[in-house]
């Protein structure tokens, strides 16, 4: 019986796509986008759910607007189909479509104020002016905007024009709301706190959110479930917490976050254990890893572990502890509540290991050019295949 | 330390000024003149404009000027906003280059050949020239002025804000007129402004394309003035110069406008 691994430290109990019995709300099958020659979108499938937070991570020029437009009806697949409540999009142009996207530029009307601005969206729909009016004031105040409801968009700051944006496109309750690299505009300081902001929203008005960023920490921090996109393909999709614990590739272990890689190669597989040794020229002893799903004796891998997962000491562990490297530290980065050591474990070849300062006082303080000893549990190693 | 300008600059600029703006000084001045005499001064006098208002036919060209005017430019405006549109937003549609071309030519084009060719085409159609033809003509070869200023405007134009309309439920048409075209209306306004001025100033396509009952003020004066020129002439450009430069100054004002206005 092969034992079953937990992985990260939240446990959530909304996770409608583990339920194989419940419908997306979105659905994207097969679909290509190119630009002449260029592949922007290269057949993606990905289902997002109701009520879901889904982030679309990527660096620059990855396909993810790419990807938000064709849902918003601004761009036609070359192939494949994209579905909204099982419903095929084909040919349905944008105005006709139930979503509501926030631009990145904001695209607010400059020769409108800020309630005309909320209201527009409202105004195609013949609803009642007094019912408009409510609504307006009620996006306004939710977005902490009420009082500057007539200024024009050129009288507002960055902040004030990102909550605007905000008001108008959820005035209509779209069935899904799309918002592209929607705080990149704003300093570091506010963009956090909008970040909780946006999910609390999210939580209150039970919309479903899919939103674009370049930001890994932006979109750990408000998804529910992130998909990591290289070069117009989807590269994983998962929780924060998995994709950050258990990602599936070294592209996506380099992305979010730090992390170390040593190449290795399988050795012996031990299922009742779900453990793994693998053979690696950078540790004669071989490295012992925790992994349900080893690949079979002799294939190439990687072994990923995360700086924080490291313990360093000026003394050599006991003998017997399993992955201890030998170095000599470099450099020493220290930011308050996390010091980074740079370890030299050979000519060419860097380490980075993290500490959580968690006390004030440390008895013997770790400098440069000491001779270190660097050693990670068996839980702390991913092993990647590719 | 920057010097001020030389007396030779002075000088310079100064000789230009005069050469370009001295016979319309004189021109104005003599139309105050109370003697018949163009060249000679015998006193202030408003006598040759009064005699303008008692001048019918000068009457009927001035009426007829304005009207062609204020047609032509209104639909080398529409026409003219519609052709900027299409080459901007139109995409890489087939013979995207040479209906741009198409558009700029008349630019370029010299009048009498324009207005020859204009000449023809109603001849060949069988069509009589009037005050028709003569509107026609002048939308043709505004139109394109219309098209370049608005084109300008357009490319600067934030695409994003009609997708956001979209976005928000706004039909396409809908989009052009709530968000497009307030947003473009002063260049819009400034092509208008130019159409109506070049319908106003033209003497050679109108003489090719207008015909008897048809004439307008250029064509009046123009007229008049071999025959010999008198004071009541004068007058009568005095007025023509007024309307010019205050369409000029009132399309710079829109531009000042167009370029304060947020993108
Ligand atoms: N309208 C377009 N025309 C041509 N190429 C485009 C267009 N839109 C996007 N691209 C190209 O497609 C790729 C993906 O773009 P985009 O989806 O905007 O990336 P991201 O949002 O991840 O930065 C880029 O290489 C970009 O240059
Ligand atoms: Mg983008």
């Amino acid at each position: 019986m092969a034992r079953r691994l937990n992985i990260g430290a939240v446990r959530s109990s909304f996770a409608p796509w583990a339920d194989p019995a419940a419908v997306p709300l979105a659905r994207f099958e097969g679909v290509t986008k190119r630009f002449g020659d260029a592949v922007a979108v290269a057949g993606v499938s990905l289902d997002i759910y109701e009520r879901e937070f889904f982030a679309l991570l990527g660096p620059s020029g990855c396909g993810k607007t790419t990807l938000m437009r064709l849902l918003a009806g601004f761009e036609t697949p070359d192939a494949g189909r994209v579905l909204l409540g099982g419903q095929d999009l084909a040919g349905v142009p944008p105005h006709r479509r139930p979503v509501n996207m926030m631009f990145q530029s904001y695209a607010l009307f400059p020769h409108l104020n800020v309630f005309d601005n909320v209201a527009f969206g409202l105004r195609q729909d013949a609803m009642p002016k007094a019912e408009i009016r409510a609504r307006v004031e009620e996006m306004l105040e939710m977005v902490q905007m009420a009082s500057l409801a007539r200024r024009r968009p050129d009288q507002l700051s960055g902040g004030q024009r990102q909550r605007v944006a905000l008001a108008r496109a959820i005035a209509r309750r779209p069935r899904m709301l799309l918002l592209d690299e929607p705080m990149a505009a704003l300093d570091k300081k506010l963009r956090e706190e909008t970040q909780f902001e946006l999910k609390e929203l999210q939580a209150r008005l039970g919309l479903t959110f899919l939103i674009v960023t370049h930001d890994q920490e932006e979109a750990m921090t408000v998804a529910d479930r992130i998909a990591v996109m290289r070069d117009g393909a989807i590269e994983q999709v998962a929780t924060p917490a998995e994709i950050y614990e258990a990602p599936a590739s070294r592209y996506v272990a380099d992305f979010l976050g730090d992390v170390n890689l040593f190449e290795a190669r399988v050795d012996r597989v031990e299922p009742g254990a779900a453990q793994v040794r693998l053979a690696s020229a950078e540790c004669p002893a071989g490295f012992t890893a925790l992994d349900d799903d080893a690949p079979a004796p002799a294939t190439q891998v990687w072994l990923a572990v995360r700086p924080e997962k490291m313990t360093i000491a000026l003394e050599p562990p006991p003998p017997g502890t399993p992955n201890v490297l030998e170095g000599q530290v470099w450099d020493i980065g220290y930011t308050g509540d996390w010091t980074t050591y740079l370890v030299d474990l050979a000519e060419d070849r860097t380490i980075r290991v993290a500490r959580a300062n968690a006390s004030r006082l440390v008895d013997r303080p770790i400098g440069r050019e000491d001779k270190v000893w660097v050693s990670f549990a068996p839980d702390a190693g991913v092993v990647l295949t590719r | 330390m920057r010097r001020g300008p030389s007396w030779f600059n002075i000088a310079s600029v100064g000789l230009g000024l005069a050469f370009l703006y001295l016979p319309i000084v004189l021109l104005v001045a003599y139309s105050f003149n109370a003697g018949r005499l163009v060249t000679v001064w015998s006193g202030f006098s408003t006598r040759w404009y009064a005699a303008l208002i008692e001048d019918e036919e000068m009457r009927d060209a001035a009426w007829i000027t304005l009207r062609v005017g204020l047609i032509s430019a209104s639909a080398a405006t529409v026409l003219g906003t519609l052709a900027a549109v299409g080459l901007v937003r139109g995409g890489l549609f087939r013979g995207r280059l040479l209906f741009a071309g198409m558009i700029y030519a008349p630019l370029v084009m010299p009048e009498v050949i324009m207005g020859l060719s204009l000449l023809l085409l109603f001849v060949a159609l069988g069509q009589a020239r009037g005050f028709w033809t003569l509107t026609a003509a002048h939308t043709t070869f505004t139109l394109c002025y219309v098209a370049v200023v608005v084109q300008a405007r357009l490319v600067d134009f934030d695409r994003s804000l009609e997708e956001a309309a979209q976005d928000l439920g706004c039909p396409p048409w809908r989009t052009f007129l709530t968000v497009t075209l307030p947003n473009i209306a002063p260049a819009v306004a400034a092509g208008w402004m130019l159409a109506f001025t070049l319908s106003l100033d033209d003497l050679v396509v109108a003489s090719f394309t207008s015909g008897p009952g048809a004439t307008t003020l250029p064509m009046r004066i123009y007229s008049q003035v071999r025959l010999g020129v008198s004071p009541e002439i004068n007058a009568v450009c005095t007025l023509l110069i007024g309307a010019v430069a205050l369409g000029v100054a009132l399309w710079g004002l829109v531009g000042r406008a167009r370029t304060r206005a947020p993108v």
